[in-house]
């Protein structure tokens, strides 16, 4: 229980004290995870939004393999990222290997089976709903599309949170490609890694409590500002 | 067809935008450097690394794995510089031709930790082979690092003088955990279990809760550290420059001193002895 008491205390002493450090990685965490799930959400919108209103041969195909790519060991994707971005791979002239950029492609790959499943699930409903009816007016399906992304506004919300979730709580994969150097890919999930590493179980926990009230925060933001657009 | 080409690449345009606006100190040079938790977690770098960046402008980035996990770093090309401690390896890096300009840097030595009530009887001995044999006797649980680091290797060269076969103890009394110095310690801690460390990452460890150092002095537990620049020929890449600046300043007089004063509590963790290696 004091191991407890004393992570609470650590976590208020480091707010209180205003820590550059835990503002460098609070403000780094989040920009990678926002811009992960920003370029996971221009993938998955449109796929999303298409799997929902199209029908072809191999789509409960497709459907399945999104599914369960929504599992993705984040350690697996982490490595073969890593792989892709090493300077002896594929992709390493691009030199982004141990870069916040390569961070944000891993948690990209990560978000982007989950946001395009839910974006599918919160489509469907009102295209079961409104689809005979737009598709009677003579709306094609590609235009429909853009209508039944703004009808489906809270379940694009819960995809986009759950996304951001799944990003900013991940610590495998960053780890790997990120490296967890100091003041340049020290995220607060690597940082909690490190102090647990340490020892410094109090400091690894406060560390935690502040990550789990920014997704709070984050969470209850989101729902204000999609609440006020629905009653304007 | 073309306006879906056209989306595409004003997608793709944006997803580089968002890319770049990200964080990355472009204006600052710096180099990346492979080197061992025990450097990174016993708080060394810290002390370190702000007085080379002070003297030169070049910033460090420090990628904190294994000795084995740097190494292959360093093969790949994805480092500058490694800096690990384990010689035969380092050796056969450079004879392999993927490292160049090796010098040896500094010293700590490995301490065998194990709890206060001392199951195996080995407290307060100055024989490790000794002490290795009487944890195996006694079935004392023991936690390994199983991760291929220095001082994974230097434990499993202990356990071969000892002569005891530790695959087939694997887990019984000894607990191959793969994981580096502070969650084998975090580990050890919590089993009441006998563990090598390294002397860095025991001084610093915060959650000792029953367990000391048991065994010290031996001079088997001596830990070279080295320092080596990547063979430029192998990879373009590498900052053969800025890296021979960072090894040149480590083994200068200032960059020993440097070393020398870093302490925990009073107690000196690194011993510089810079000369050629290899």
């Amino acid at each position: 229980m004091s191991d407890i008491l004393n992570a609470i205390s650590v976590a208020f002493s480091l707010i209180l004290n205003l820590d550059a450090d835990l503002f460098h990685i609070v403000r780094l965490s989040l920009r990678i995870s926002l811009t992960a799930v920003a370029v996971a959400t221009i993938f998955s919108l449109p796929v999303g939004a298409a799997l929902a209103v199209y029908r072809f041969p191999g789509r409960g195909v497709v459907l399945v393999i999104f599914n369960a790519l929504m599992g993705l060991p984040p350690v697996v994707v982490g490595l073969v990222v890593y792989l892709l971005l090493s300077r002896s791979g594929p992709l390493g002239m691009l030199g982004l290997l141990f870069t916040p950029g390569a961070m944000v492609i891993a948690q990209a790959i990560l978000v982007a089976p989950i946001v395009t499943v839910l974006v599918q699930r919160a489509v469907s409903g009102p295209w079961a709903t409104y689809g005979d009816a737009l598709l009677v007016d003579g709306t094609s399906r590609l235009r429909a599309i853009p209508e039944l992304l703004a009808m489906s506004g809270a379940g694009l919300l819960t995809a986009l949170l759950a996304g951001f979730g799944r990003a900013i709580a991940e610590v495998g994969a960053i780890l790997i490609v990120g490296g967890n150097i100091a003041g340049v890919t020290r995220t607060m999930t690597t940082a909690i890694a490190l102090e647990t590493s340490k020892g410094n179980l109090p400091l690894a926990l406060g560390l935690g409590m502040i990550l789990i009230a920014l997704s709070i925060g984050i969470s209850a933001a989101a729902f204000i500002l999609a609440s006020r657009r629905v009653q304007p | 067809m073309i306006s879906l080409t056209r989306r595409a690449i004003q997608l793709s345009l944006l997803a580089r935008a968002l890319l770049a606006s990200l964080p990355v100190n472009a204006q600052a040079p710096y180099i990346t450097v492979a080197s061992t938790t025990s450097t990174e977690q016993s708080g060394l770098f810290g002390h370190l690394l702000p007085a080379f960046t002070t003297r030169t402008g070049i910033e460090v980035r420090v990628v904190a794995v294994g000795t084995g996990q740097a190494l292959e770093i360093g093969e790949r090309g994805d480092c500058d510089v490694v800096f690990v401690h384990d010689t035969a390896s380092e050796l056969k890096f450079v004879a392999d031709g993927f490292g160049i300009d090796r010098h040896q840097v500094m010293y700590n030595d490995f301490v065998l930790v194990g709890p206060k009530s001392d199951p195996a009887k080995v407290g307060a001995g100055h024989d490790i082979v000794v002490a290795f044999h009487k944890i195996a006797e006694a079935k004392a649980p023991f936690v390994s690092r199983g991760d291929d680091s220095g001082t994974d290797k230097a434990e499993k060269r202990l356990w071969q003088e000892a002569a005891v076969d530790v695959k087939t103890a694997s887990g019984t009394w000894y607990r191959d955990t793969g994981s580096g110095m502070g969650p084998a310690l975090n580990t050890a801690s919590a089993l009441d279990a006998y563990v090598l460390s390294d002397r860095g990452t025991w001084l610093s460890f915060q959650n000792r809760r029953g367990l000391e150092i048991m065994v010290e002095g031996d001079r088997r537990l001596f830990n070279q550290y080295g320092v080596m620049l990547i063979n430029p020929a192998k990879h373009l890449s590498i900052k053969q420059e800025l890296g021979r600046q960072f090894i040149d300043w480590l083994v200068s007089s200032e960059g020993q001193q440097t070393i020398a004063s870093y302490t925990i509590n009073g107690q000196q963790l690194f011993f510089p002895n810079a000369s050629p290696g290899s």
